[in-house]
Formats: C-alpha cells, sequence, structure tokens
C-alpha cells in the first residue's frame, strides 16, 4: 500500500501510514464514478476477514496488538448481548410494551470495536441506535427503554457514562460533539504531548449515511477541521436511510467526503469488529495529541428494520439482505474465536444464558418503570423560576385535583 | 453613572462577564478583530485572545450547536448572530435543542447558551436585516428572551442572560444602538423579568419593549398635550412576561395599547391583550388595541416608515381607545 494520506492539519503526524483514503488516486474528472458508494469496492482496513482468518494490515495491526484470547471473547459477549438486548427490545414492542423499537442488528462491531476504543472519560454523542456503544459506557440496558415507553425523552443521566442522550432529530447532535471538543481544546490548554496521551479527552460523534447529508454534519466538519478539535466523527454506513440507499446521499464513499474538509477520512470494514477498534483507537489517539478530527466510515449493514414502523420488503431485495448475512459480524468472530481455539461450545452456550438473563431483567425492569407525572415535565422546562410555569402547573394542579374523589365519594363506593 | 451608548454598554457588560466568569467565551461570525458588525465586541479579542472571543465560521447552526457543546462541557457561551434574519439557518438547533436539552435531560442538566442578536428595523436596510422574530422563539418553551432598550438595562441584562442557568436569546434594539443613557455600574437593573413603569399614567397605557420604547414614551409624551395621562409599561422580557405588572397598570388606567415592530398576527401583542382580557376584563373600558407591523415579509426600505409602528400610529390607537 502506498500512502495517499492527504493531512493537511498535521503534515508531521505520526499517524500510522497507509492507504486511508478510498479510491485516493480515483477521482477526477475522467473517472469521478469509479468509486462507488455502494460497494466495498476499494480499500476499506479489514483485520478479520469473513471466514474469521485474521489479516495483516502493516498500518493497524499495531493497534490490536494488546488483543488476547480473553478480550476476543469479551467482544463477542459484547456484540451477543447488544444483539439480546435489541431482539427483547424488537419484542416489547411487537407486545405494545414500547412505542418504538430502533434496532442495530449487523452493526454490533462498528458500535462495539469503537465504544471499546474509548476511554472512560472520552464523551460520546450517539444518534438513536448505539444501543451497542451504550453497553461498551456501562449504560443500563433498562434505562434505555425508558425514551421507548414514553418516560423520558432522555432516558438515562449523560454524565455518568460520558455517554450522551439520544438526540432523534438527524445529525443534531453532531455540533454539540465539535462544541464539546472545542471546550475540551480549552480545558487541556498548555498540555504538553506526553499529558495529552496519557490524560487527553477526545469525543466521537456517531451519525448514519443518511445524517451524513444534513447540513449539521457539514458545519461540524468544518469547525472542527478549522479549530483542529479532538472529535472523531464515526458515520455508521448500513446502506440504508429508511427506505434511501446510500447512493442517494453520496456519489462517492462518504470517507473522502473528508479529503474537502482538510482532515483524514477512512473507510474500515464495519463488520469487522478488531478492524473497527483498531481504526478507531488510532483515530481517538491522533485527536488526542491536537491533530485534529477523523471521518471513519464503518462500512456495515442494517439487517433489520430502520424502525419497529418499517417494513424494508418494500425497498430492497431478500437477495441483499442474503448476501450480507455471511458478513454478519458476530458469525465472523465466532469462526475465529472457534477455529483459533480460544472459545468452545461451553463459552457460546454460557454466553446466549447470559443474553437470556439480561433479556429476562430488562424485560422486568422495563415493565416496572413508575410512570411520570405531567408535574415532572412542567418542573424540566427551566432551571430557574418562571412565572408562567408556576401558573400553568398551578392551574393543572387544580384542575386534576377537581377529579379527585371526595372521601365521601370513596366511602360510598366501597360500599357498593 | 456613566453615559454610554446601548451598544457601548452591552461592550461593557460583555467585558464584565469575560472578567468574572473564565469560562464564559464569545462566539460569532466577525466579533474578533472587526468587533462585530456593529462592533459592538469591539476590543473584546485583543483583550481576552482568540480562544475567548472567536471568529467562527460562517455557520448559524454550527455557532449555535457547538456552542451547545461547549455549555454541556461546562463554558458560558455568548454567541453573536450577525442579523436577525439570519438566525434562521440555527433555527433547529435553537428549538429542537437547545430549548429541550434541560427537559430532555428531566432537569439533570441544560444549555445556558447567551444567544445576541441585534435585531428590528427603521435602519434603511437590504432584506433580512430587520426582522423583529421574538414571537417565534417566545412560542419555545425552555428559552428566555431580554429585550433592553436602554443602555442601563443592557449593561446589566447582558450580565444577567450570562449568569442564567437557562439559555436567553438576548434581542438588541439595533436601530437603537447609538442611543445614550445613564449607566450605573454599581447598583444593578432589577432582574429583567420584571416589566417596568418607565413613565407613570392615570388613563391608558402603552405595553412595549425594545426598539419603540422611546417612540411609546413620545407618543405618551404627545397624548398629554391632549390632557391624556398615558402609562408606558417597558416588559423587558418576552419570555417571561412579567403580566402582573401590565395587569396593575390597565386596572388602574382600563385602557391598553400593545405595540412591537413585528407582525400583529401571532405576536406577542395578541398574548398580551388575552392575558390582560382574561384578568382585568371588568376594569377595561375598551378592548386592547395592538399596534404591530403587517402581515407581510418585511418591506422595502423605502416604504418602512409606513410599516413601523410610530408616534402617529400609537396616538391613532389611543384615539380609537379613548373613543368606547
Amino acid at each position: 500500500m502506498t500512502s495517499t494520506r492527504q493531512d493537511s492539519a498535521a503534515p508531521d503526524s505520526a499517524a500510522p501510514q497507509g492507504a486511508l483514503f478510498p479510491n485516493a488516486d480515483a477521482p477526477g474528472p475522467a473517472n469521478r464514478d469509479a468509486a462507488n458508494p455502494d460497494t466495498a469496492d476499494g480499500e476499506m482496513v479489514q483485520l478479520l476477514d469473513q471466514d474469521g482468518a485474521l489479516r495483516a494490515d502493516p498500518d493497524f495491526s499495531g493497534y490490536i496488538s494488546d488483543v488476547d484470547a480473553q478480550m476476543l471473547r469479551g467482544f463477542y459477549r459484547d456484540m451477543a448481548l447488544t444483539r439480546r438486548f435489541d431482539q427483547e427490545a424488537t419484542a416489547l414492542q411487537r407486545q405494545g410494551q414500547l412505542a418504538l423499537w430502533v434496532p442495530l442488528r449487523g452493526q454490533e462491531a462498528a458500535q462495539i470495536g469503537s465504544g471499546r476504543a474509548t476511554r472512560s472519560h472520552d464523551y460520546i454523542f450517539p444518534t438513536y441506535r448505539e444501543h451497542g456503544v451504550a453497553l461498551t459506557r456501562d449504560v443500563d440496558f433498562p434505562q434505555m427503554l425508558r425514551i421507548f415507553r414514553g418516560i423520558s425523552n432522555g432516558g438515562w443521566d449523560p454524565r455518568e457514562n460520558n455517554f450522551h442522550m439520544y438526540t432523534m432529530v438527524l445529525a443534531a447532535q453532531v455540533p454539540h460533539a465539535t462544541g464539546y471538543a472545542m471546550g475540551i481544546q480549552r480545558d487541556q490548554a498548555g498540555w504538553d504531548r506526553a499529558r495529552l496521551e496519557r490524560e487527553g479527552t477526545a469525543v466521537v460523534a456517531y451519525f448514519g449515511d443518511g445524517a451524513s447529508s444534513e447540513g449539521d454534519v457539514h458545519e461540524s466538519m468544518v469547525f472542527a477541521s478549522s479549530y483542529k478539535s479532538p472529535v472523531v466523527f464515526f458515520c455508521q454506513n448500513n446502506q440504508w436511510a429508511i427506505s434511501v440507499p446510500t447512493r442517494v446521499q453520496s456519489r462517492i464513499p462518504l470517507a473522502e467526503r473528508a479529503r474537502g474538509y482538510g482532515f483524514p477520512g477512512i473507510r474500515v470494514d464495519g463488520n469487522d469488529v478488531l478492524a473497527v477498534l483498531a481504526v478507531t483507537r488510532w483515530a481517538l489517539e491522533r485527536a488526542r495529541r491536537g491533530e485534529g478530527p477523523v471521518l471513519i466510515e464503518a462500512f456495515t449493514y442494517r439487517m433489520s428494520a430502520h424502525t419497529t414502523a418499517d417494513d424494508p420488503t418494500k425497498y430492497r431485495l431478500s437477495a441483499e439482505e442474503e448476501s450480507w448475512a455471511p458478513k454478519d459480524p458476530l458469525v465472523r468472530l465466532e469462526k475465529h474465536l472457534r477455529s483459533a481455539g480460544h472459545a468452545d461450545d461451553a463459552f457460546f452456550e454460557q454466553v446466549a444464558r447470559a443474553g437470556d438473563q439480561m433479556a429476562a431483567r430488562v424485560r422486568e425492569e422495563a415493565l416496572a418503570f413508575p410512570d411520570p407525572t405531567l408535574e415532572d415535565s412542567f418542573n424540566n422546562v427551566y432551571a430557574e423560576a418562571h412565572p408562567l410555569i408556576a401558573e400553568e402547573l398551578r392551574w393543572h394542579k387544580e384542575y386534576e385535583a377537581g377529579f379527585a374523589q371526595s372521601p365521601a365519594e370513596a366511602g360510598q363506593e366501597g360500599a357498593r | 453613572m456613566t453615559t454610554m451608548t446601548i451598544a457601548k454598554a452591552i461592550t461593557a457588560g460583555l467585558r464584565r462577564v469575560l472578567e468574572q466568569n473564565p469560562k464564559s467565551l464569545l462566539i460569532g461570525e466577525d466579533i474578533g478583530k472587526l468587533g462585530g458588525v456593529y462592533r459592538v465586541t469591539e476590543g473584546l479579542q485583543a483583550g481576552f485572545g482568540e480562544d475567548r472571543v472567536v471568529d467562527s465560521p460562517l455557520a448559524e447552526s454550527g455557532i449555535i450547536g457547538t456552542s451547545i457543546g461547549l455549555a454541556l462541557r461546562g463554558y458560558t457561551p455568548i454567541a453573536e448572530i450577525q442579523f436577525d434574519g439570519f438566525v434562521f439557518p440555527a433555527f433547529n438547533q435553537i428549538t429542537t435543542q437547545l430549548a429541550k436539552m434541560r427537559s430532555r435531560s428531566e432537569g439533570r442538566f441544560g444549555a445556558p447558551v447567551v444567544i445576541r442578536i441585534p435585531y428590528g428595523g427603521g435602519i434603511g436596510s437590504i432584506e433580512h436585516h430587520s426582522e423583529s422574530p421574538e414571537a417565534l422563539f417566545a412560542h419555545t418553551a425552555g428559552l428566555r428572551i431580554m429585550v433592553p432598550s436602554n443602555a442601563h438595562d443592557a449593561y446589566w441584562m447582558i450580565q444577567e442572560a450570562a449568569a442564567s442557568q437557562d439559555p436567553v436569546i438576548f434581542f438588541e434594539p439595533k436601530r437603537r444602538y447609538w442611543l445614550k443613557g445613564e449607566v450605573d455600574t454599581e447598583n444593578p437593573a432589577p432582574p429583567a423579568a420584571a416589566a417596568q413603569v418607565v413613565r407613570p399614567g392615570r388613563d391608558a397605557t402603552i405595553v412595549t419593549y425594545g426598539p419603540l420604547v422611546p417612540v411609546a414614551l413620545a407618543a405618551a409624551e404627545a397624548a398629554q398635550e391632549d390632557g391624556r395621562s398615558v402609562e408606558v409599561v417597558d416588559l423587558r422580557s418576552v419570555s417571561p412576561i412579567d403580566f402582573d405588572t401590565v395587569v396593575e397598570s390597565v386596572e388602574k388606567t382600563g385602557r391598553l395599547v400593545v405595540t412591537h415592530e413585528a407582525p400583529t398576527f401571532g405576536g406577542i401583542g395578541g398574548e398580551i391583550a388575552a392575558r390582560v382580557s382574561e384578568r382585568a376584563f371588568l376594569s377595561m373600558e375598551a378592548p386592547a388595541i395592538r399596534v404591530g407591523g403587517f402581515h407581510m415579509p418585511y418591506p422595502v426600505s423605502k416604504v418602512e416608515d409606513q410599516y413601523l409602528p410610530d408616534i402617529d400610529k400609537l396616538l391613532d390607537a389611543l384615539d380609537r381607545s379613548f373613543a368606547y
């Protein structure tokens, strides 16, 4: 591989050399269409192939040199638990217990690999599908269902795990991530390189191929590039924005867009947990050192529907879904674990049991959540006293109190 | 006491915020070396550096979106939107994100960002440079909206906005930027949420805010020559609105005229008229009368004088009120 990296922001970067720009040689007026956003043609970092065999990469293998059998089993367990949670939440929605669910089946490696690359003090801005990343941040799964059960619009306390609330307006969280990173830069002003590498904080902004078209992604990349902010833009290209394929969002591989902003973009096999881990570690280390943002395009596939309200049979062929089945990130890692002798039937059975136990707890706790009150909604609009809120809350309470039974009425009803 | 223009009072207020709150920073287009197109941030970058007075890329959604992120990280961003009509690229960030962060977090935290917007007409400018979009934001729960009308308020209210734990949109009456007034830098102005009776009267009440406060005062002075004693209430904040002070005034005078530059339909004036009718109906000698902009995009500057409320329109409104 020859270096095609164009990193004008940090020409002396210690980042690994390599084909960081897929199809970087191709573009130009004459052959602009050569790059195909729909396929994995061209360069894509892969460390674990479809058959579960390790592939050496001169640039990125070094970033997973610490990964041993135990860690590999951990990644598998993370992905399996995530998938089991997804399955349980889907079932809860089908049973009428959730208003909606957003499945992530197929994207487990992209999420576990990137989430496990972060440090606990890094801050994550997810979209609404990052249940796997949430697991890596120890967000309690049942708490996440509060959003989809109509109890909360936030779900969990982001400050506990540095995992921000889900954002439903596509890409709106991406400038938040960039601004957060601009704050980090100010907090770390004057730190030397050694301290940055040791203690530096970075931010990961998640979004998808669909949201990549939103202006907020563009503006975020402009800000992050101009200020060299420590943010990693992690785009999960799962091929579908509900019913619209990626080629409608972009005529070139999404990773290539980074070049226009002046920072590296890299496409990684999003169904390869090791490649995602390696690439995200590289990007985070680079960001921590003060070398600015990176765009990672994790090339993956949404094996399920966009949401439980969606029907993929309307817009895609089953043949396409079948073509992705052999690339399933869990199947791939299982093959590797078995062929390498790192795990046996007992391990996989144990993971399945742990998943079932987790799912049972998720169901039990989700169904036991107390209902919120409208009074809570009044109280959370403003931090400081607000006369209109006070007036309307007072009215609301008096109105509701009008429906309360008097003790006498209650007694009569009891007597009947 | 110091005499300052409204613009320089805001500059002085911002300077004090930057001095006292090390986490505060200014961000916006051309606010650094240039000092902003109205020079409100003039000299601040030289005094506080490029990391605290930040020239941003030309991207309003990015300015507000990154300000939210900075606030989440513990900073106090004070963003400038260059002109009223340019706030709309950031409308999504303001209404779906900034306003809702505290609700979404179930009250755990918010994003206390201040958004400064020079607003309003009467400056003979081109399209998008003369608008009054305050009602669009007042309709959005979670925001506070302050509108100073004089230098003393401007100096203190910008500091109050920066200290608030809630997001604040700070509308600056741009055609009054050069209006001079006394600023008492020792004694704070009352909180923005408290409306002020800026001229007492017995026979009618004019409620307004921002750029029309001097117009209302002039109208009241002219009405005095007709023997009418007109009280003028400066709201200072249009979210929340101090209805108590307004109602108290109307209960005394029995007549209400509300005026703002923004279009009358769906505006702040309608909200005030409705509230007053609910709370002071039996005190009213006449229906509330609104004087505002017409239901049209802000007109070209050659005819803006016919669009904007002025002394004559307010006197006409008073006549109509007294005719009942």
